[in-house]
């Protein structure tokens, strides 16, 4: 158990009465890379979504789940969801920073957010740490007191990784951040995840294989609501056990 | 022949646009007109004494309209204090729960609302506060325009926050952020230029409102700032004092329609700045 952050058990999630993730049990380890892997339509966001119960905020949506998550043990239904988001964080699929804030001040948003209080220095070493973490700090470290929203689209979605890295989440959630992005800054996120595990785990969802191959330590498939396979990358994407894998994998269907 | 059925189009389509020419003229014709006429009439009065001094005795030239500015000013507060926490509420609420019963109550309430004659608002308001309270009062004068304007800052701001994306809102609360400060620190704030000109539209709607005061606040010859004391307001001073036998009072009138209608002027020319200056693409 030691080298799983976050254990899932017979998870079921609904919008309404259309079922939109059937009975998944996955562990995701400690300071790797897991891709979750599928066809669009396949429920990986909306599992995603449940990890951070970020579900719950639509309301009309009517998104509810059966089934428990542990986060190093603690069901996270049991937790109040904003102590459950402060310690999961997210990136979503297109670049959000927010557009009223400088970039100092979207890195440390969550903070502000919260309510935290801290000293100048300390908020100042954070926000450097930060824009590091995601090789952003040489780029914008002139212009921290300008608004994000001049940044190219690559950049903004790394100040919103920084954004999410700040927090010093044990889990990040990465939902497709490279889908709305040019190659080059695509190539740039990919390289900075292998980095990023060190201090934290990923769990990054993308329809790209492509990506999951390249970037992944394990990786799940999903298809049509159910996780049909799950196994280190290595394995899945050489062996895959499951003939709609290989038929995903071989280019097929997706 | 068909040369002929070309040109004949072309005559039409000449006279077409003259006619689409004509009627817009129409419209801005009148009422620049007006504009120049109040301004005609009205600037001639205006002066530092007229802004700042009481009116003079009957009879008397001079003096001023300082009450009913004051007046005005403090029944404008006094409708924005009160309507903006609610509209914004309303708004909010709206924009979360968009099929909501409550939502669709709140949207047809605000249709109503904005049909419903503004003299039967003073009405009404005078049986719910004049009445029990046993006095004519800026107060009442203040919550009638303030529900007059509600309509107009609910709509303006439920607009605004449609165009706030749906993703600021997770990106707030994905960092643990409680509701309240998404709302108070991020999605208000982005919006801030739509709820202004919301704000600043619904005051250049109400300043001029005369019948909802004439139950309400009722006018008062005198400088007042007491919130249960009836003010004057400057519509009324023009009621007043157009309608008097009085040559000096009926100026005064002109000099006080001038000073109204430049204000709605400036509000809409700072809703423009407001609107240029802070607005946020998404």
């Amino acid at each position: 158990m030691a080298d799983k952050v976050l254990n899932i058990r017979g998870l079921n999630a609904f919008y309404g009465s259309k079922k939109a993730v059937a009975d998944v049990n996955i562990d995701f380890f400690k300071n790797k890379i897991t891709a979750i892997m599928g066809p669009s339509g396949c429920g990986k966001t909306t599992f995603l979504r449940c990890i951070n119960r970020i579900h719950e905020v639509n309301i009309e949506a009517r998104a509810r789940i059966e089934g428990d998550i542990f986060l190093n043990g603690e069901n996270i239904a049991k937790m109040h969801p904003i102590l459950v988001r402060r310690r999961i964080g997210m990136v979503f699929q297109k670049p959000n920073p927010f557009p009223h804030m400088t970039i100092y001040d979207n890195v440390i948003a969550g903070y502000r957010l919260n309510g935290i209080k801290k000293k100048k220095h300390e908020f100042d070493t954070l926000v450097e740490e930060s824009l590091r973490k995601i090789a952003l700090w040489d780029e914008v470290k002139d212009s921290l007191y300008d608004r994000g929203t001049f940044l190219s689209g690559g950049q903004q979605q790394r100040l919103c990784m920084a954004r999410a890295l700040a927090m010093n989440p044990d889990v990040i959630l990465l939902d497709e951040p490279t889908s709305a992005l040019d190659p080059i800054a695509t190539a740039k996120i990919e390289g900075l995840l292998s980095e990023l595990k060190e201090h934290v785990s990923i769990i990054i969802v993308t329809h790209n294989m492509a990506q999951a191959g390249r970037i992944s330590d394990y990786t799940a498939f999903f298809y049509l609501g159910e996780m049909l396979e799950y196994g280190t990358t290595e394995k899945l994407f050489t062996n895959p056990a499951h003939e709609k894998t290989e038929n995903f994998l071989t280019g097929q269907f997706g | 022949m068909k040369e002929l059925t070309v040109k004949k189009r072309m005559a039409k389509d000449r006279l077409f646009h003259s006619l689409v020419l004509f009627f817009a003229s129409l419209v801005v014709i009148p009422l620049l007109f007006l504009l120049g006429y109040i301004f005609k009439k009205g600037i001639a009065v205006i002066n530092w004494d007229f802004i700042v001094s009481m009116p003079a005795g009957v009879g008397e030239s001079g003096g001023g309209i300082v009450h009913s500015l004051v007046g005005t000013l403090l029944l404008i507060l006094i409708a924005v204090f009160l309507s903006v926490p609610v509209a914004v509420g309303a708004a909010l609420f709206i924009n979360d729960h968009p099929k909501n019963r409550i939502s669709q109550l709140i949207r047809f309430t605000v249709d109503m609302l904005q049909g419903i004659p503004s003299i039967i608002m003073g009405i009404v308001i005078y049986i719910w506060i004049v009445l029990p309270m046993k006095n004519f009062s800026a107060l009442a004068g203040g919550v009638a325009l303030g529900i007059m304007m509600l309509p107009i800052i609910i709509k303006s701001t439920e607009e605004t926050l449609k165009m706030v994306p749906e993703s600021l809102k997770e990106a707030s609360l994905a960092l643990g952020a409680p509701y309240y400060k998404t709302v108070l620190r991020v999605i208000l704030p982005a919006g801030l230029s739509g709820i202004l000109t919301g704000i600043l539209l619904g005051v250049s709607r109400i300043a001029g409102e005369t019948a909802p005061l004439l139950f309400t606040a009722f006018g008062n010859p005198f400088l007042n700032t007491d919130l249960f004391k009836p003010v004057d307001a400057l519509p009324l001073l023009i009621y007043n004092y157009s309608t008097s036998p009085y040559p000096e009072w009926i100026r005064i009138a002109w000099g006080a329609s001038f000073i109204l209608v430049t204000f709605v002027l400036i509000l809409n020319l700072i809703t423009r700045w407001v609107v240029k200056k802070w607005q946020i693409k998404f």
